[in-house]
C-alpha cells in the first residue's frame, strides 16, 4: 500500500492503494467515481475510457504508480452539468440505449474532437473502437458530426 | 376488449394502496432526484400515479429498464391519458412488488404490448377523478369539463383548477367502475418523439447501474468458479488469499468460492492467488462433437414433425422435379452485456435486501426465498437501470450467488463478474444446424417442396414451423432434433428468430437465384398464396401485414431499380413478438477490395409505435446488433471450457464495419402495439448474406461470416 496525490477532474486527491491498482478501480472504489464503467478489464471494450492529459486511455491498463502529475480527466469532469458539445449532441441524437458504455465513448468521441475537431467517417472509424451490444454506433456516428458542428459555431 | 377489462378490475382491487410510502425506502437507492415529493403524495389512484398538493406528478415505470427504453415509453402512455405534459413529470422506477404492478418483467419484447391497455386504464382513471373533484368543486356536470395539461377546465365558463389543487379532493373519491379511454387521434405524447429520460444521467456518469452501488460496510466480492462445464468444487486453499492486503474474508456458496475485500482490486488479486481444486463430475464436451452429432441427427427425420402438409417425400422423389439442399449453421453466443453481472445483497438474519440487474425481479427473489431459506416477504428488492439483458438476466444464479455469499459472510456484498467469469458461466444462445431439401416444379416455376429439418443444442425448437413460408407451400415438413448437453443454454435475443431467419430467408433467397426469380417477387409470389389459398392449417403470420413491410421497404430501398456501382442489395423479412420487419442491406465493395455493409433500410410493423425515437433505436440497435454478430461472433467449448474467454478472442463489431447509414420507417397503424425490441434482429443476417451473394456470387451458410478471413 502506498500513497499517491493524483489530480482527477481538476483536484487534488489522494489515495492510499497498491501501485498496481489499475486508475478504473481507483476511481471507481476509492474515489466513488462510478461514471468510468468496467467491461472486460483488457483494454478491449473502451467502457473505462478517460482522459490522460487530454488523451483518450484505457484506464483498466493505468496503473495508479504511473499517473504521477499527468491530469486525468473522468466523465465527471468533462464539463460542468453536462455541457460539453459531445454530451450535448449525445443528448439531442438520443444515442444511450442501455447507456452503460456512453461514458467511454463521450471520452472517446471527445479526445478525438479535441484532435480532429472536424473528422470524416473515416476519422470516425479510426478512432472509435470502443464497444456497444445496443448498436447505438449510427447514433454516435451522427453524434460526434453534430458536436463537430456545434463546436464550430459556438466558437 | 378482455384486456381492458381485466386491468380495470386489477386497478380497482389495487386502488386503495397509496404509492408513495412504499416507494419511499427505495427512492434513494433507485434514483438520484429529490424525494420530498413523496411525502406529501396526496392523490395515488393506483400504483402508477401519485400527485402531491404542488402538482407534482409522479409516475412509476413498473418494468426493468434493460436499455429497451421501457422507461420512458411506459409513463409517456400515462401521461397521455393522466393528460400531464411530459415535462413536467416526475419518472421513478418500481420496486418489485407484483401485487400492485403486474408481471414486472423485461423479456418477449412483452412490456409494451402487454402494459399498453392497462397503463392506459390507470392514467385515465385518474384523470377522470380529478374531472369529478373539480367538477363537485364547481358544482357543475362533469360532462361540461375536460382535462388538459394538467388542469380541469370548465368549458363554458372556462374556469380552470390545476392537477395540485385538486388533488387531496380526488383523494377522497371512490375509483370510478367506468372510465373512457382518449381518442387515439387526440394523443399528444404517444406517437412523439421522446427521448431517454436518463439521458442526462448517462452522459454525466451519475450512478445509475447495479454496478454502481456502494453502501456503508459492503464489500466486493468476487467469485472463482468452475473452469469448464462438467467440473466441481473439490477443496479450495485460502492461505495466499488471505495475504492479500483489502481482503477480508474468504467463504464458499455452493460450487464457487468468494473472496471479499474492501475493493474491487484487492478482491481479484485474492481470487487469482486462491488454490482451487475441481474435479470432473461429468462430461467434458466440445463444439466439434456438437458439431458432428447435429449432421448425424439431421441424416433423420424428427418422430413427430412440427408441421406436416402435403406429401414432401413424394415431391421430393419426383423425378421432373430439381432439389436442391443446403445445410446452414450457427454457433454458440454469450450474451456479453457489457454492464458485466453483479448483484448487491445485505443479508441479516431471515431478513434479506437485494438490489441489482435483472429482468425477471420476481423470479430472482423466488429463487433467492428457495435457496436461503427466508420467507418471500423478507426480501427486498430494488432494480437499478441496466447495462444490457438480452436474455442473461432471465437468469437467477448470479442474484442466487449474491445472497448466498452475504448470508455466509454476513456483511453486505457487491458481487461482480469478471469478464472472464461471464464468457464461461453464461446461458448461452444455444448452437443449430438446419438442412434444407426443395423441389422445384420447372414447368410451373414454383416450390413444389420444402423440407426443413433442423437441430438445435439444448432441447426447444430449432425452427419455426408455422412460420413463412408455411402456409404458402403444398408440401412442407419441419422436422426437429435436440441434443443434449451440459452446456447451460437459454433465451437470447429473439430467441430461436435470431438463428432460423438467418437460414430460413437466405436458402429462400437460394432458390429464387436457382429460379431466376427477383428474391422479393418470389416471397410476394408465396404470400399471395398463403393468402388467397393458404395451405394445411394456415401460418402463423398475416400474410397482408407481411406483405405491408415488404411493400415498404422495396419502395424505401429502390430494390430493383437502377444499380449503383459496387454497391448490391440484399433483401430478408421475418415475423416474431407480433411484430413483421423487412430488412434491405447494402453491401458495398470497398477501394480496398473488401465488404462492407454500408446502409440498411427497414422497414417495420409494430402496431402503433409509442415513442418514435425510441423505437428507431430499438430497430437501428437491433440491426447493427445482429451485423456484428452475423459477422464476427461465436464461441466454442474445448472439454467444457470456452475458447473465447474474453473480448480479445470473442469478436465484437466496432464502429469500422458499422453501416454508415440505417433507415427505419414504420407501417403506419392503429393497431395495438406489439413487440420491438427483439424483431429487428432476426432478419439482419440473412439480408447480409444475400447482399454478399448479390455481390459476389459466394452463398454463406454458417455464421459468422468472417468475410475477411476468406
Amino acid at each position: 500500500m502506498a500513497t499517491y496525490k493524483i489530480s482527477v477532474n481538476d483536484k487534488l486527491l489522494t489515495v492510499d492503494a497498491d501501485p498496481d491498482t489499475p486508475m478504473l478501480w481507483v476511481l471507481r472504489d476509492h474515489l466513488n467515481l462510478v461514471g468510468t464503467k468496467f467491461g472486460c478489464g483488457i483494454a478491449q471494450c473502451g467502457a473505462c475510457t478517460i482522459h490522460f492529459n487530454g488523451f483518450a486511455m484505457r484506464s483498466c491498463q493505468l496503473p495508479v504508480s504511473a499517473v504521477k502529475d499527468s491530469k486525468i480527466t473522468t466523465i465527471e469532469g468533462l464539463s460542468k452539468d453536462g455541457t460539453h458539445p459531445v454530451q450535448k449532441a449525445w443528448s439531442e441524437i438520443d444515442v444511450p440505449q442501455c447507456g452503460y458504455c456512453q461514458s467511454g465513448q463521450i471520452m472517446a468521441a471527445s479526445a478525438l474532437l479535441k484532435q480532429n475537431p472536424h473528422p470524416s467517417d473515416a476519422d470516425i472509424d479510426l478512432a472509435m473502437n470502443n464497444i456497444c451490444r445496443c448498436g447505438t454506433h449510427y447514433r454516435i456516428r451522427k453524434a460526434i458530426h453534430l458536436a463537430a458542428e456545434k463546436g464550430v459555431t459556438s466558437k | 376488449m378482455s384486456d381492458q377489462e381485466v386491468s380495470r378490475r386489477h386497478f380497482l382491487k389495487v386502488s386503495a394502496i397509496a404509492g408513495g410510502g412504499v416507494m419511499f425506502g427505495f427512492h434513494l437507492l433507485a434514483d438520484a432526484s429529490p424525494a420530498q415529493h413523496l411525502t406529501d403524495t396526496v392523490f395515488s389512484p393506483n400504483a402508477y400515479v401519485s400527485i402531491d398538493s404542488k402538482g407534482l406528478v409522479t409516475l412509476m415505470s413498473p418494468n426493468p429498464e434493460i436499455g429497451q427504453g421501457v422507461k420512458t415509453a411506459l409513463p409517456m402512455i400515462l401521461a397521455e391519458e393522466l393528460d400531464v405534459p411530459w415535462d413536467k413529470v416526475v419518472i421513478e422506477m418500481a420496486p418489485l412488488d407484483q401485487s400492485k404492478f403486474g408481471a414486472q418483467v423485461a423479456g418477449g419484447s412483452g412490456a409494451i404490448r402487454g402494459r399498453f391497455m392497462p397503463i392506459r386504464n390507470a392514467g385515465a382513471t385518474a384523470r377522470q377523478m380529478l374531472i369529478t373533484a373539480a367538477a363537485q368543486q364547481w358544482g357543475v356536470s362533469e360532462s361540461d369539463c375536460y382535462a388538459e395539461n394538467a388542469f380541469v377546465i370548465h368549458k363554458p365558463t372556462g374556469r380552470k383548477l390545476g392537477y395540485g389543487q385538486l388533488a387531496a379532493k380526488a383523494a377522497v373519491l371512490p375509483v370510478p367502475t367506468s372510465i373512457v379511454l382518449k381518442d387515439p387521434k387526440d394523443f399528444k405524447i404517444i406517437g412523439t418523439r421522446v427521448h431517454n429520460i436518463d439521458n442526462h444521467k448517462i452522459i454525466t456518469g451519475q450512478p445509475l447501474y447495479g454496478i454502481d452501488t456502494r453502501r456503508d460496510g459492503m464489500l466486493f466480492a468476487i467469485v472463482a468458479r468452475s473452469p469448464a462445464f462438467g467440473k466441481t468444487l473439490k477443496s479450495f486453499d485460502d492461505t495466499e488469499t488471505r495475504k492479500v492486503n483489502g481482503v477480508k474474508n474468504v467463504v464458499q456458496a455452493h460450487n464457487v468460492v468468494a473472496v471479499l475485500a474492501t475493493s474491487t482490486w484487492a478482491a481479484k488479486k485474492g481470487r487469482d492467488v486462491l488454490k482451487v481444486v475441481w474435479e470432473d463430475t461429468g462430461k467434458l464436451e466440445s463444439s466439434t462433437d456438437h458439431i458432428a452429432s447435429f449432421t448425424e441427427l439431421l441424416n433423420n427425420k424428427s418422430d413427430k414433425p412440427g408441421r406436416n402438409d402435403g406429401d414432401v417425400d413424394g415431391a421430393l422423389a419426383n423425378k421432373d422435379y430439381k432439389i436442391v439442399e443446403a445445410v446452414y449453421e450457427v454457433p454458440v453466443l454469450p450474451h456479453a452485456n457489457m454492464e458485466p453481472l453483479n448483484f448487491f445483497a445485505d443479508v441479516k438474519g431471515d431478513k434479506v435486501e437485494l438490489y441489482g440487474p435483472t429482468q425477471v425481479p420476481g423470479n430472482l427473489r423466488g429463487a433467492v426465498a428457495k435457496a436461503l431459506n427466508v420467507p418471500l416477504e423478507n426480501i427486498t428488492l430494488g432494480m437499478p437501470r441496466q447495462g444490457g439483458g438480452f436474455g442473461r438476466k432471465l437468469q437467477t444464479d448470479y442474484g442466487v450467488e449474491a445472497a448466498l455469499i452475504s448470508q455466509a459472510a454476513k456483511v453486505p456484498v457487491q458481487l461482480l463478474w469478471m469478464r472472464e467469469d461471464d464468457m464461461q458461466g453464461d446461458f448461452y444462445r444455444p448452437a443449430s444446424m438446419f438442412k434444407y431439401r426443395a423441389a422445384l416444379n420447372p414447368t410451373t416455376q414454383e416450390i413444389a417442396a420444402w423440407h426443413f429439418n433442423g437441430a438445435v443444442l439444448a432441447g426447444g425448437s430449432a425452427g419455426k414451423p408455422d412460420g413463412f413460408p408455411a402456409a404458402s407451400i403444398a408440401n412442407y415438413r419441419a422436422d426437429n432434433h435436440g441434443l443434449k448437453t451440459n452446456i447451460q443454454t437459454g433465451p437470447w435475443r429473439a430467441p430461436t428468430s435470431n438463428s432460423v431467419a438467418f437460414a430460413d430467408e437466405s436458402f429462400l433467397d437460394e432458390l429464387a437465384h436457382d429460379m431466376k426469380k427477383d428474391p422479393v417477387a418470389l416471397r410476394l409470389e408465396l404470400i399471395e398464396k398463403a393468402k388467397s389459398q393458404p395451405v394445411g392449417k394456415g401460418a402463423s403470420y398475416d400474410p397482408e401485414k407481411y406483405k405491408s413491410v415488404i411493400d415498404l421497404v422495396t419502395a424505401m430501398s429502390g430494390w430493383g431499380k437502377a444499380k449503383r456501382p459496387n454497391v448490391y442489395q440484399g433483401f430478408a423479412a421475418h415475423f416474431s413478438f407480433n411484430t413483421y420487419v423487412a430488412h434491405v442491406a447494402e453491401v458495398t465493395k470497398m477501394k480496398n477490395g473488401k465488404l462492407r455493409v454500408t446502409k440498411v433500410y427497414s422497414a417495420v410493423n409494430c402496431g402503433r409505435v409509442v415513442n418514435q425515437s425510441g423505437a428507431e433505436t430499438q430497430v437501428e440497435g437491433a440491426i447493427i446488433d445482429g451485423l456484428g454478430h452475423a459477422l464476427f461472433s461465436k464461441v466454442t467449448f474445448n472439454k467444457g471450457a470456452v475458447e473465447q474467454t474474453n473480448f480479445h478472442t470473442y469478436k465484437f463489431l466496432r464502429m469500422k464495419d458499422a453501416p454508415i447509414e440505417v433507415v427505419v420507417k414504420f407501417v403506419k397503424s392503429d393497431d395495438a402495439p406489439t413487440g420491438l425490441g427483439e424483431p429487428g434482429l432476426p432478419p439482419i443476417a440473412p439480408a447480409v448474406g444475400n447482399a454478399v451473394f448479390a455481390a459476389t456470387g459466394i452463398r454463406y451458410r454458417k455464421l459468422p461470416f468472417e468475410f475477411d478471413k476468406v
